[in-house]
Parts: C-alpha cells; structure tokens; sequence
C-alpha cells in the first residue's frame, strides 16, 4: 500500500505541473486531496492494514498529503501570477483616449477679481458693505463734497433718471456716506464693491456698468502715511512682492490731499510697453484722506477723527492682468471668452 | 496744457533732465501724459526728426544770385560757421526778392540750413516723411546743401518759402551761424493733464510756481509795467455790472493805433508748442498772454463799441455792462452761430445790446477785424460755476471757457490786462491810453487758515517742525507766521482753492513729495468684526452652482422693457412701473432690469449660436418701484438656465449624451436646497407665461413664492433667438428668500448603528397623481422609521392602462435604537400600501 502512496504521489505532482490553469488546479484538487480525490479514497483502505502497517502507512500519506497541498499551493502561485499576467496584459487601454469630463462650472472672471481683492482686505480688517445702485443726487455727490455744477462734477458722466434727483451711481462713493452714519461713532475699515453706471458710449475701453471696490477707514489716529502703507501692502500682495509703487497726488472732491496710486507696469516690468503707455506705470487706484467736508456729513467731528478713502476698478484690474484687450467682453458673457479663466 | 521747456525756462531755470521734471511734476499732481521732443533726442518715436548737431544748423544769407540756368532757382551764399561759405541752389520763392540787392550780411538774415546727410522731412510729400539730403546739379550747378522750410524741419507745415529771420525774430541779441539748430529750435513739450484742482496750473507761469517750488527756487515773474504814452482813458470807458457775485472784477485798457501783421517767430513758435495756431499779432498777444499766465482776456474793436455809444450816449463813455441774459436772448458768438442764451448765463453787453458771452466767447459783431485800429482790451474775472453751467448748456469749449470753469482768481485780471496791454504797445505799434478802468466790486476775502502742528501731524503723519512747515508753503509763496506750534498761513492771491486745513496739509505732502512720505501701517484700533452674512450666503449660493456645473455670467442691468417682454408669452407679470433713463446713451438700455431671467436668457441665447453646452446662472439685484418713496427697491434674484447637452460629447457615450430637460434642472435647485438645509421647499404645478404649459413649475418656501421653474415656452425660445432643437430650462427666484431660509447652524444627528431594512415598493397610480403626493403619503405612512424614499423607476406602458402609471421606490427604514424585525417592517410596508390604496387609489404592482 505504501508503494501505491509513492506512485499516487508521483501520478499527482506529474499531473500538478501540467495544471495550467485556476480550473484545471480545482479539478487537480478535487481528484488528489479532495474528499473524493485519490489520496482521501487510498487513506480510507487503511482499513484492511494490519495494525503494526498502519502507524507507516498512516504518517507516509499524512506527509504526501502535506506535500501535495504545498506543492498545490506553489503551483497556484506560479498559475495565478501567469494568469494575472495574461488579464493585465489583456486589459491594456489606449490611456491617450480622452477622459470622460465633467462640465466645469466657474465664477465669472469679474467675481473671481473680486474674491481676491476681498479676501487681502478682509486680512487687514476691511469688512464688505454694499449699498444701493439706484442713488440720490445728495448721496451719490452733494454729501460728497460735489456741489451742484460744480466742475469736479465734470469726472462723472452720469445717468440721470426720470426722477429728478434720482441717479444711477457713478461710483460706490455713496456707501461711504451711508456705512459712516450706520457705524458712527465706532472706528470704521470696510471696503465698499458695486455696480456703477457712466454715461458714456461702450467701446473698448468704457462701459455703461461696471464693478467699483472703494474702502474706508476712519478712526482718531488714520494718517496719510497710513494710507501710503496699507494700500503698498495691498499692491504687493494683489500684483507680487517685489513690485514698485508710487503715488501722486491727485484730486477727487471727496479726499484731500487726494493721490492716485500707480503700480510698476506688471507686463513689461516697468521697462515700457504699449499698455502703460510706455511709461512703466499702470493706474490702479485712486486715493486720499477723505475730505473733512464729508466725514462731517457721515457724522465724524474731523477735529476728533480723520481717515482715508480709496477706489479701484475690478475689471480694469483683470484686464491688465490677464491682457484682455477689450471691456465689452465682461457683460456679453460669451462662454469662449468666461471660459478661459 | 502743453508746456514748452524753452518757454517754462523764461520763469524759473530747468536744471534736470526733461524726464525727472516731468516725474517731478506728475507726482506732484500736475501729471505729465506726454513729452513731445522737437529736433532733440528723446522719446520713442521712431519717425520723429532729430536734428544732427552737425548738419543741420544756422545759417546767414549772404547774397542771392539768379540761377544762370533756370528762371526758378537762384544761388544763395550762405554763412554757416565753417572756414567756406556754401553757395546753394533752391527754388524758395521768399529768396527772389533778394536777387541783386548785393550783400547781405549787414541784414543778418538768417535760415536754418542742411548739410549733405543730414536727414530731413521731405517737403514735397504728404505729412512727415523722413529722407536724407544728398548732392546733386541742379541745371549744370552742383548742390550739397539745402535752406529749409518749416515743414522740412517738422515745425509746422509751411513749405511756401524757407524759414527766414533775425535774431531779433528770435528775442535774441545775436545768433552766430554755424549754431546747431537743436539749441535753437530744439525743446521738449510737456503735455499736462490739469485737473479740476489745479486750473492754476493752465499756465506756463502756473507749471512755473510749481517748477519753482518743487526745486527750491523762486519764479521770475515778467513786468507788469505798461508804457502808457496815449491820452488818459478815464472818461472813455464806464463799467458797471448787475451781478458782482458772477462777475467780480472787470478792468479795460484802450490801445489805439494797433497795426495787423504776424507776431514775432518766438512768439510764434511758442503758441503753435502751446497747440494754438498764430493769426496775427493782435489774436497772438491776446492767446499769449493767456498761455503765458493763466488770465484770459479779449479784445474788442474799440470803434465799433464808439459807434453805438454815439447812438445811446453821444457824449458819454463806452458803457460796458454785464447782465444776466434776458429770457429768449441770442447772441451770435465769433464761430458765426447764433446761440440762444440760457437766463443764467452773463453777457458783456452794452445799452445797445450784447456784445459777448461773458468768459466764454465773444461775440461777432464787436470782434476785431482787420481795419480794426484801436483796441479796447478787457480782462475779467467770472464765476466758476456759472461759467462751467453756461459752457456746459452752450457747448462751447473754448481755451477761455477752460480756465473760467475751472477758477482763476480775480487778483490775476489787472496783471493779464497789464501784461497784453504793454506787448501790443511793444509788438503791435500801439500807444496805451493813460490810466486802467479797474472795476473790482466783489474782491474774495483772503484766504488765510490757523492751523496747529498737531492737526498736521494726525491727518499727514508726518512728524515736521513749525518752521519745516512753514518753509514747504512758502516755497509756493504762501505766507506763514508760526508762533510755537502755530501756524497763520496766508495763500498767495493767485489761488482759489485754500478753503481749509486739509488743504494746507495736502500742499505741505506735496512739497514734501509724495514719493518722500513714509509709508507706515495703521494703528487705530481695529473696528468691530460683523462680516456680511448676507454676501456670505450670495458667494455660498455661487460656489455651489459653480461646483454643480454651472458657468456664472453678469449682465447688463440697463434693459428695455421690450427685450424684456420677449420672455414674456402674454400679458404683463410685472406692470409696476420702471426705473427708466432720462438721458440713455443706446435705445438698447433704457430702463433698469425687472427680470433677472430675461438678461442672463439673452445671453444665452447669444452663446447657443456656437456652444453645444449652455448651463448659466447669474445672482444679482432687479429693481422695482414700490408704492411709495423715489427710490427702488432692489431685489436680489438668482436665474438659472440650461440648454443643450448634458455633458460634454464623449467617445464613450457614442453621439448620444443627452439634452438637459427639465429634471437636470429641478435637479440643481434640489442639491440648492440640501445643501443650505432649506425646510419647508415646495414644487407645485404652475402657469407662467414664461413657460411651456405643463412643464412649469411653481417654487414654495412654506406659503412665501419662491420662484419660478420649468421650460421656456417655444414661442419666448423664439422671440429670444436661440439657436436649438433642445429644449431651454430656466428658473428665476427670490434670492432674498432663499438666503433667509439658508440654515448655516447645522445640528449633528447621530450616525444609526443598526441596520437599515431595504425594501422595494411599486404602484400604480392614475397619471394625475403626483410624484409628490405618492411620496408624501409614503413618507406619512411610514412615521419616523422609515429614513429614506428614492423613486428608482417611472415606467408607462403595457400592461399599464394608458391613464396610469407606476412609481417604483426603494424604502429603507432603520431605528436609532434596535435592530428591526422583519415583521416591524412589515407592518409599515402595510400601513404604507394602505394609506396608498386608500387616499391615492393606487394598486402594488405585482
């Protein structure tokens, strides 16, 4: 009987290695160490051993068994690996083939402008204040420090509507007026974005509507140096670290002294290019102390407080940044043009 | 205002580079835009004419001779500094009156003349055409060089003759030939924006005082003196005014014998750099002056104003009186046009009637022609503001009007008056009448501001002594007592815009320099932080649309309600009135917006002409009048739109990936609602004349309108233009709402730990069931334990009887505290079906 267990033994691992597959290694075990299988059939006879044949008998099919199963074991390791091989070699795709995309949604480029001057001045303690598109003569100028004809009045075209003394704002200006006499006398650091409306014709470079983000501080110890400081950080950080900056004064009713902010020209480096005009700078905000007139009109004593102003263009800045050569293309929403930001 | 270098140097000297000065200058606030070199080096534009040092320089005629050859040409001898004189060839036609009066150099005649390579604008051709001068005979006479003419030098666009003159011509004593052109005629112009504070500045001698100022220096002003050698003028002359308060000084001198030829070249050549164009010594003295120091004045045709005064007052003066125009008044101003003048707007006028506008333009009738030999020269001083309203409603934008608009101080009309007086006594043969009539009934009170050391350092934050202060006015002739740390400051009486402290310590930061101050950061305390929920929750809605897919526009909020109706299938939802234009600039925005949907469908439609793909959203404000007050209210909207395909077309999706329809959408407004954790949202069936009957959706928040929602009614798709086979899904609603109901305070609940029981549920109900109502009744029937209902399945068809259809859900139900029973769900599924059964008719479906 033992010699049967030898040749069963041989028989099996003969037939193992030409097991060349998960199915053929199933039946393989099914016919060897299954519960039908030769070696569980040939332990049943152990029967008909004598007593002293059967501890021999019993230890040599208990060490085929072990054998076999190891032998299985490796065998299905080596078949699993070339099967594997064949599945991945099988699976291959082409990866070049477009992937299955998602339509993208995206904020138009004016928000995105917005969020980003937002989010710097929202870090230096400037909260958004927004107040109304449709205005009043008094809130939009005359509080303003812009009388009736006067020629300061000359800087805004504006559109007037059948309601005398109802217009469409030129500027968020207004907001200054109306953010004073709703937080007097608490010290005041808002930034003030809108809509504002020009009467003038749309070309390329003007627009009927367009964003205004104006900001304000008032406080009992605001400086015209602090104004200098705070709106250099702001430039650094909106157009890079290392540009230059330099203000020149400039006149707005509402401010005094009043300055225009201009930033070394972030197309050319400030070496001189068709966009700033070939001298070096770009205008990007104006700015000033706010006038005594007006801090006296939102209800702060200017002998007590004192503050500054400063208005700058969304778009203008977006245009400059991304060399959009053209206005119109912010309201016509033309999604070849939204798309690309 | 353009200010010549070689003119701005008569006042004050210009010790830097052009470039530094005009740096200098614009962050002063007078703000250079543009330098305009002429003959020099600078700049970068490379058709503009620099003038070789060498080549091209002054020279002196010597003689003229006729060509021996040709009737048209004729031989100069020219004196150009060098050892030979040049015998040159030309065609000038002003040389041939010189043929044979012999030698000339005692004249001292002078020419711009060109060597051979020296490069030069061609005469002969349209505009500026560069070419370089080369040799050659003409008619048997070789020629290397050339005299030129204006034009050939780009200063001007004369090519009639060359450019012949004296060093007299010049304002000079002599002029050696041989001198390069380039210290001559060569300058730069400075183009610089005057804005509304610094009218001042509209002059040579105003950029002066700030020249001066900026780099420590004082103006040299010009003399003010008149020789006046004529009769006295008192008696010939009477001035008064009906309004003082618009018209506060008037003064006139009487210039008799004025003779009408061209100005001098210097004079000449600084108002064409100035951008004006010589007329005759006369129109030139009177722009001159104006030019020169801000006043402007004007001349009249003395005999003419004798000759009405003969009519109202034969033995009286001249009596000039300004008045407010009467009502329906014209006058016709010295362009010829007749002009209706508004009842506000001051006239110069005399008993007769009008004779000019007053600091704008003058009138036809009393201008001065060329007959005219005496002059009465008028300078005044107006209103500002009346004169910007009248030149406004006049539309008349004259050099004069400029100046007036903006402010010139009254102290400045004698010395404009003076200073023309004295130039046509100089440059025009005129003798001066004795004596000025100076009528000044409304003198400005001076303008002096107190001001402490410490209001200085709190608005600059510049840290300056009293005498640092004092030194930076009066630099601009301010001037200044300090006693301690105060300090009386006086302006200097050509300004009119020192109203206050603010604007002595802007004056002081500017003389400081702006580029000078320190940049330091805030130290006031920090405001209370509030932030803005309400653009908090705008962005939150934005975010999210942006993350379902949809590309954000902003539209016009100007409209018109036409474009507006186009969304519009019948009758008017919205018949409050407009906020409309007075003054459109396009018949295209006119009023502002009511609908949010109607501008961004717009849009759309203009995008579904190329994009397969249209998925838009706009949040923004429409503005509606309300019953009372003047002013809108302005409501916050959000509108959605999709059209075309769902996704982007993709290999493995074949051609088919679908068109967007009404659940894409429903969809979106769905996530809208889970994710800002709105309760109470409702859809019912609606009608809108915006939308297609019977895909049109009304939008609830409890019992508060929501909105609207469904597919555009294909007669609006049309009205709008859109360019699609598929249909166009819009929503429009009350973003306020939807904001309120937004519940950003989220409570946990904690996640259940036993297990859910799925169960599936298919019934067939009668179409006119809603969706809605099966699943509100499930909902019902199912109490707390049942935790979630999907419909999976919709299906019409055989077996199904056409009126009906069957809804298939999957249920899942789950306790928080036990595992459930298969009979506890049981139950449920029983109360479930017989709730259906009972309030639906519906049938399970087997």
């Amino acid at each position: 009987m033992i010699e049967q267990v030898d040749q069963l033994y041989q028989e099996a691992l003969s037939n193992l290695k030409t097991a060349e597959s998960s199915e053929a290694l199933t039946s393989w075990y099914r016919n060897t160490l299954g519960t039908k299988g030769n070696i569980q059939l040939l332990t049943r006879q152990i029967g008909q051993l004598t007593k002293e044949e059967r501890p021999a008998f019993g230890k040599r099919i208990n060490e085929v068994k072990q054998a076999l199963q190891e032998a299985l074991d490796a065998r299905t390791a080596e078949v699993k690996a070339v099967e594997l091989e064949a599945e991945i070699a099988g699976g291959a795709i082409d990866v070049t083939l477009p992937g299955r995309r998602r339509a993208n949604g995206r904020l138009h480029v004016a928000t995105k402008t917005l969020r980003e001057i937002y989010a710097i001045w929202a870090d230096m303690g400037f909260q958004i204040y927004r107040s109304r598109d449709v205005e009043t003569d008094e809130y939009n100028f005359e509080l303003l420090n812009i009388p009736q004809h006067h020629p300061a009045r000359d800087m805004w075209d504006t559109f007037h509507t059948t309601t005398p003394s109802v217009i469409l704002r030129t500027h968020t200006s207004p907001g200054q007026i109306h953010a004073m006499r709703e937080y007097y006398p608490e010290p005041i650091r808002v930034i003030l974005p809108g809509m504002c409306y020009r009467y003038e014709q749309i070309t390329a470079r003007s627009e009927i509507q367009f964003h205004q983000i104006e900001g304000l501080a008032v406080g009992r110890d605001i400086t015209f140096t602090d104004l200098k400081g705070t709106l250099t950080s702001f430039a650094r950080r909106m157009f890079g670290q290392e540009r230059k900056v330099r203000f020149r004064a400039n006149y707005f009713p509402f401010t005094e002294p009043s300055a225009e902010m201009d930033v070394e020209c972030i197309l050319c480096n400030g070496s001189g290019c068709n966009v700033c005009k070939h001298t070096g700078w770009l205008e990007i905000l104006g700015c000033g102390m706010v006038h005594p007139t007006v801090l006296k009109n939102g209800g702060y004593d200017p002998e007590e407080y004192s503050g500054f102003a400063f208005g700058m263009g969304p778009e203008r800045i977006a245009m400059l940044k991304y060399g959009i050569d053209d206005i119109r293309y912010f309201w016509s929403n033309d999604l070849r043009f939204l798309e690309q930001f | 205002m353009l200010i010549p270098i070689s003119w701005l140097k008569e006042y004050v000297d210009v010790e830097l580079p052009v470039e530094e000065l005009a740096e200098l200058l614009t962050i002063a606030g007078l703000e250079v835009q543009g330098i305009d070199y002429i003959g020099i080096p600078g700049g970068n534009d490379p058709n503009r004419l620099i003038w070789d040092r060498e080549l091209l320089v002054i020279g002196q005629i010597l003689k003229v001779e006729q060509h021996p050859n040709a009737d048209r040409l004729v031989l100069a001898t020219v004196d150009y500094g060098r050892e030979e004189d040049e015998v040159v060839v030309t065609g000038a036609p002003n040389l041939f009156g010189f043929v044979g009066q012999g030698d000339l150099s005692s004249r001292h005649i002078l020419t711009p003349f060109a060597m051979e390579g020296a490069t030069v604008y061609d005469g002969h051709k349209e505009g500026q055409v560069k070419m370089k001068l080369k040799g050659k005979a003409l008619r048997g006479i070789y020629n290397r060089c050339m005299v030129c003419s204006a034009k050939e030098l780009g200063l001007g666009e004369d090519h009639e003759g060359i450019m012949l003159f004296t060093a007299a011509d010049l304002n000079l004593e002599a002029l050696a030939p041989g001198t390069p052109l380039q210290d001559v005629f060569g300058d730069a112009v400075l183009d610089i924006e005057i804005i509304p504070n610094i009218a001042r500045c509209a002059s040579i001698i105003g950029v002066a005082r700030e020249v001066a100022a900026l780099t420590e220096q004082a103006v040299r002003y010009p003399s003010y003196e008149v020789h006046m050698d004529g009769p006295p003028v008192e008696g010939k002359v009477k001035i008064t005014t009906d309004n003082p308060e618009l018209n506060p000084r008037f003064t006139a001198l009487v210039i008799e014998g004025v003779e009408h030829r061209p100005s001098p070249l210097w004079m000449q050549r600084r108002i064409e750099m100035a951008g004006q164009r010589p007329i005759n010594v006369i129109v030139d003295i009177s722009n001159y002056v104006m030019l020169e120091m801000g006043q402007p004045n004007h001349t009249f045709d003395y005999d003419y104003m004798r000759g009405r005064a003969d009519r109202y007052d034969p033995d009286g003066p001249v009596h000039i009186i300004t008045r407010l125009a009467h009502e329906g008044e014209t006058l016709i101003t010295l362009d010829g046009s007749e002009r209706e003048m508004p009842d506000y707007t001051i006239l110069v006028t005399d008993p007769q009637g009008n004779l000019s506008v007053g600091g704008i333009m003058g009138g036809q009738n009393s201008e001065i022609n060329g007959s005219t030999t005496n002059v009465l020269l008028e300078a005044a001083a107006w209103n500002f503001i009346n004169i910007r309203r009248s030149s406004h409603a006049l539309k008349l934008n004259t050099e004069a009007g400029f100046r007036f608009s903006r402010g010139v101080h009254p102290s400045q009309a004698v010395l404009g008056a003076r200073r023309a007086a004295e130039l046509m006594r100089i440059y025009a043969g005129g003798t001066v009448n004795n004596g000025i009539i100076d009528y000044y009934p409304a003198p400005p009170d001076p303008a002096v501001i107190e001001i402490d050391l410490p209001y200085i350092h709190r608005w600059s934050g510049l840290d300056l002594s009293a005498e640092h202060c004092a030194d930076l006015l009066r630099r601009l002739e301010f001037e200044v007592e300090v006693s301690g740390d105060h300090l009386v400051v006086s302006a200097p009486d050509h300004r009119l815009d020192i109203e206050g402290k603010h604007d002595v310590v802007e004056e002081i930061c500017r003389v400081y320099g702006f580029d000078k101050l320190p940049s330091t950061d805030m130290s006031d305390v920090l405001p209370p932080q509030r932030g803005n929920e309400e653009l908090d929750r705008e962005e939150m809605v934005k975010d999210l649309l942006v993350r379902l897919g949809l590309q954000e526009v902003i539209t016009y909020r100007l409209t018109t309600p036409e474009r507006e109706s186009k969304l519009i299938t019948s009758g008017t939802p919205d018949d409050r009135p407009y906020i409309t234009l007075a003054n459109a600039i396009s018949v295209d925005r006119v009023a502002m917006r009511h609908s949010l949907l109607a501008s961004v469908a717009e849009v759309a439609a203009d995008n579904s002409r190329h994009a397969d793909r249209i998925a838009l959203f706009e949040t923004g404000l429409v503005y509606v009048l309300g019953e009372e007050g003047v002013l809108p209210d302005e409501l916050p909207r959000l509108a959605l739109l999709l059209n075309g395909q769902r996704n982007f077309e993709a290999w493995q999706d074949g051609n088919a990936p679908g068109s967007l329809d009404f659940y894409d959408l429903k969809g979106i407004i769905e996530s809208l609602v889970e994710e800002f954790h709105i309760s109470g949202f409702r859809v019912e069936v609606g009608e809108h004349p915006s939308f297609r009957p019977g895909r049109t959706a009304r939008l609830w928040i409890n019992e508060t309108h929501l909105g609207w929602m469904g597919e555009l009614h294909p007669l609006a798709v049309e009205a709008l233009n859109f360019y699609t086979e598929d249909p166009v899904l819009a929503a429009e609603m009350d973003l306020g709402l939807l904001m309120r109901k937004m519940r950003p305070a989220i409570k946990f609940t904690p996640i259940m730990n036993y297990p859910a029981v799925n169960e599936d549920l298919a019934v067939i109900v009668d179409k006119s069931i809603t969706a809605a109502a099966v699943k509100e009744t499930i909902e019902k029937a199912g109490g707390f334990l049942l935790q979630k209902v999907t419909l999976f399945d919709v299906y019409e068809g055989d077996p199904i009887a056409a009126h009906q259809r069957s809804l298939a859900y999957h249920l899942s139900f789950q306790s928080p505290s036990k595992t459930l029973k298969d009979r506890d769900v049981a139950k449920l599924r029983q109360k479930i079906i017989g709730q259906l059964e009972r309030r639906l008719g519906a049938k399970l479906r087997g």
